[in-house]
């Protein structure tokens, strides 16, 4: 968009002037880049794939780095997302990466709730950052963004197609994030089935309605070279962080005995397409669909169904902040008296416990006392029985005695 | 703790990146005027962009208005590819009734409304993809050359413009002023400037720490100001050179010359080094603050009064927060984490009565 242009309101009275001597402002690039460059970069992917697809390998090749991740075992019971945030620097610019794993996704028998908890994880960055725009005091340029720049989901390398779980996924997610399709583990496929691959899943990529990013051709500049790739997605990738000597250089690869597939080699797999596409061109561009057009569209349903409405006299909506918040705080109240609810039944539960087991004890008391008073009893009459059997063998003895003496 | 990495990934190529995206989307800057009529308003302006931006008043048809006017001209100019939209708010009728009581009023309306326009937008829930920006970034204020002091009315008039806007104050058609003369006039118009607390442009507070350079500059411009200038759009022969200038009987002041006039600093300042940061302190900074208040209150407040009277309450917000940028969020959890807490001790305290 030229500055000309709004979207909207042109102004009356605006005509291109032109300057009889240097100005300077052709410095405000710089000082555009200068500030931004100061305050540091965020860039958020989401990974989702099945377990074992290499996805943390691919992300260690990606950024040269080692992300220190262990290998996640096939057993968990549901899909978990796991965030991991890293600091990277390479000459003056400071990047906040996070990279956000889906753990389990795949590995489950009933895969239809699967897709669930990436949907919440996304809705819940956007959640909080529009929490953070809506409030009345508030940082938004110090804050840190955690929603999703670029999802990349790893499609299985089985040469048929995309899987219903992948379709399913993918069409739950392209609504709310930028989803660039990836071929896993391609060293599997063969050259000829890979484009047959590729050509189906596109296909039924369209067939199914589902909007993949499509890297953009407004700046030409880079419109020829994005509109190329586009022709090349999904990216058949192999990701590797294991060095293999090739004449004389150190090149990252996978070594088989029928050969070495080089991550870096057009030729073998789409590794350097991704890793230009991803950080070296359109890094901004993710970063700025995320925001004006993902975003946007959560902000404006979450508040429509909260029931605002955009008032053209422009005085309803400053309780906008009010209204939210108010709702907000019900939500809270309501948590609080469940909580309270909960606290009370709980004191009373331990009443009644509490009575029960004074109850018991009493009772194990009265059991006590009686078999105390028949054990007393009994002892009497044993008592009174020796006594008496005591008596009748003195008188016994007593007899014998006085027959013995005859 | 930066994780090392072991080869080239190609991150730094965001500021290319960066750029690019810049260039294609182009810029805006909005500029206000404000000073009395014949201070060299307009020629400011057209010698500082170099092209008919303002029109001057031509002096036959030259009435003064009744009240202060709000008149604002855009334009686009282009330089070595980049696009910038400029828009000069022109104030005629400023300080030039016989009673200039609340003349500032119509000025901060016109600021404070187009905070309401962008809040307005920014609000709404089908928002355009760029919220276009007509907020005031910087508002020159033209000081006469009387050579003594500022004025009552300049005083008061910057006192409750600094609130809401970034003012730099210059001293206009300061050729009628010697250097002594004119030193002497901005040492006093600096020691006001502290007496009365107003915090002119660049306001250190507001400033990145964290690039010394930048902060060293910014501390040298703030010990000029407020700069003296001249402006001219005619160009006169000096020995070999033509200069824009303005000739008299006894010489030609060249504008461009720093040993003429400060003309120079106040236009590198603007645009060459400290364009992009008077947008991002009028965004950051002052929006922020009329954004807050605004929603704070609720109340339809009448434009021209938000923070007009330093004795005002919600004058207090201004004065409690050093560093706008780093107002501290209230934690909206507290209260319920605090009757968590309560609640614990409740129940352990309900156990430890009923030990049996």
């Amino acid at each position: 968009e030229a500055a000309g242009d709004y979207n909207g309101s042109v102004d009356e009275g605006m005509r291109t002037l032109n300057l009889s001597g240097h100005v300077g402002f052709d410095s405000l690039p710089d000082q555009l880049v200068n500030k931004a460059t100061n305050q540091g970069f965020c860039f958020n992917i989401l990974c989702i794939g099945e377990t074992g697809l290499g996805k943390s390998t691919l992300m260690n090749t990606l950024f040269n780095t080692n992300f220190e991740n262990e290998p996640q075992h096939h057993n968990m019971p549901g899909v978990k997302l796991k965030a991991n945030t890293y600091e990277l620097q390479e000459s003056n610019v400071r990047l906040k990466l996070t990279i956000v794993d889906s753990v389990g996704f795949g590995d489950q028998i009933n895969k239809e709730e699967s897709f669930k908890p990436v949907v919440e994880y996304i809705n819940q960055q956007f959640e909080n950052y529009l929490q953070e725009e809506l409030k009345i005091c508030r940082s938004l340029f110090s804050y840190h963004d955690t929603r999703i720049h670029a999802c990349l989901y790893f499609i299985s390398p089985t040469g048929h197609g995309l899987k219903s779980l992948d379709l399913k996924t993918m069409k739950n997610l392209d609504n709310k994030v930028n989803i660039i399709p990836v071929i896993a583990k391609a060293d599997i496929v063969s050259k000829g089935e890979l484009h047959k691959f590729k050509i189906k899943i596109m296909n039924e990529l369209v067939t199914n309605g589902v909007q993949i990013y499509q890297f953009p051709t407004d700046d030409e500049t880079v419109a020829e070279v994005n509109a190329s790739m586009n022709t090349h997605l999904p990216f058949a990738v192999v990701g590797s962080t294991e060095e293999i000597k090739l004449g004389n250089k150190m090149v990252k690869a996978r070594q088989y005995p029928w050969g070495t597939v080089q991550v870096e080699n057009e030729n073998h797999c789409d590794f350097v397409k991704l890793r230009e596409m991803l950080v070296r061109v359109n890094m901004e561009d993710l970063r700025e669909k995320t925001h004006t057009k993902h975003y946007e569209l959560y902000r404006r349903s979450k508040l429509t169904e909260m029931g605002f409405i955009d008032d053209n006299d422009g005085g309803k909506n400053f309780s906008l902040q009010e209204v939210y918040e108010s709702k907000r705080n019900d939500h809270l109240n309501e948590l609080q008296r469940k909580e309270d609810e909960m606290r009370q039944m709980f004191v009373l539960r331990v009443k009644d416990k509490e009575g029960e087991l004074k109850k018991s004890e009493k009772e194990l008391h009265d059991k006590f006392d009686k078999l105390k008073k028949m054990h007393m009893e009994e002892k009497k009459k044993l008592e009174e029985k020796k006594k008496s059997l005591q008596d009748e063998i003195t008188g016994f003895e007593k007899k014998r005695q006085q027959a013995e003496t005859l | 703790m930066t994780t090392p990495l072991e080869g080239y990934v190609g991150i730094d190529t965001l500021t290319e990146q960066i750029r690019k995206k810049a260039l294609r989307q182009g810029f805006e800057f909005n500029v206000m005027v404000v000073g009395s009529a014949g201070l060299g308003k307009s020629t400011l302006v057209n010698t500082i962009f170099k092209s008919k931006v303002s029109r001057r008043q031509p002096e036959e048809d030259y009435h003064t208005p009744s009240t202060v006017e709000i008149k604002t001209i855009s334009h686009v100019i282009e330089e070595k590819g980049i696009l910038l939209k400029l828009s000069v708010t022109d104030t005629p009728g400023f300080g030039d009734q016989v009673d200039n009581t609340n003349c500032w009023q119509p000025i901060m309306r016109h600021v404070n409304e187009q905070y309401e326009k962008y809040l307005n937008e920014e609000i709404s829930i089908k928002r355009r993809k760029r919220i276009p920006d007509t907020r005031v970034h910087c508002c020159i204020y033209f000081i006469p050359p009387s050579g003594h002091s500022l004025r009552l009315v300049d005083i008061e008039v910057m006192k409750r413009l600094v609130e809401i806007v970034n003012v730099i104050p210059v001293i206009a058609k300061s050729d009628s002023l010697t250097l002594e003369e004119r030193e002497r006039f901005k040492a006093t118009i600096q020691q006001q400037l502290i007496e009365h607390n107003i915090r002119v442009y660049p306001d250190l507070e507001n400033l990145d720490v964290d690039d010394e350079t930048e902060r060293q500059r910014n501390l040298k411009l703030k010990e000029r100001l407020p700069f003296a200038i001249v402006g001219s759009s005619t160009t006169h022969q000096v020995g070999s050179k033509a200069v824009l200038g303005r000739k008299a009987g006894w010489g030609v002041i060249e504008v461009e010359n720093d040993a003429h006039c400060e003309f120079n600093h106040l236009r590198n300042m603007i645009i060459r080094t400290n364009l992009q940061d008077l947008k991002e302190v009028t965004a950051q900074v002052h929006y922020e603050l009329y954004r807050h208040r605004r929603l704070e209150t609720l109340k339809k407040v009448p434009l021209d009064s938000v923070g007009s009277t330093p004795s005002s309450p919600s004058y207090d917000i201004t004065n409690s927060e050093p560093n706008h940028k780093k107002v501290a969020n209230t934690p909206k959890l507290g209260e319920t984490g605090k009757a968590i807490a309560a609640s614990q001790k409740e129940v352990v305290e309900a156990l430890s009565e009923s030990k049996i």
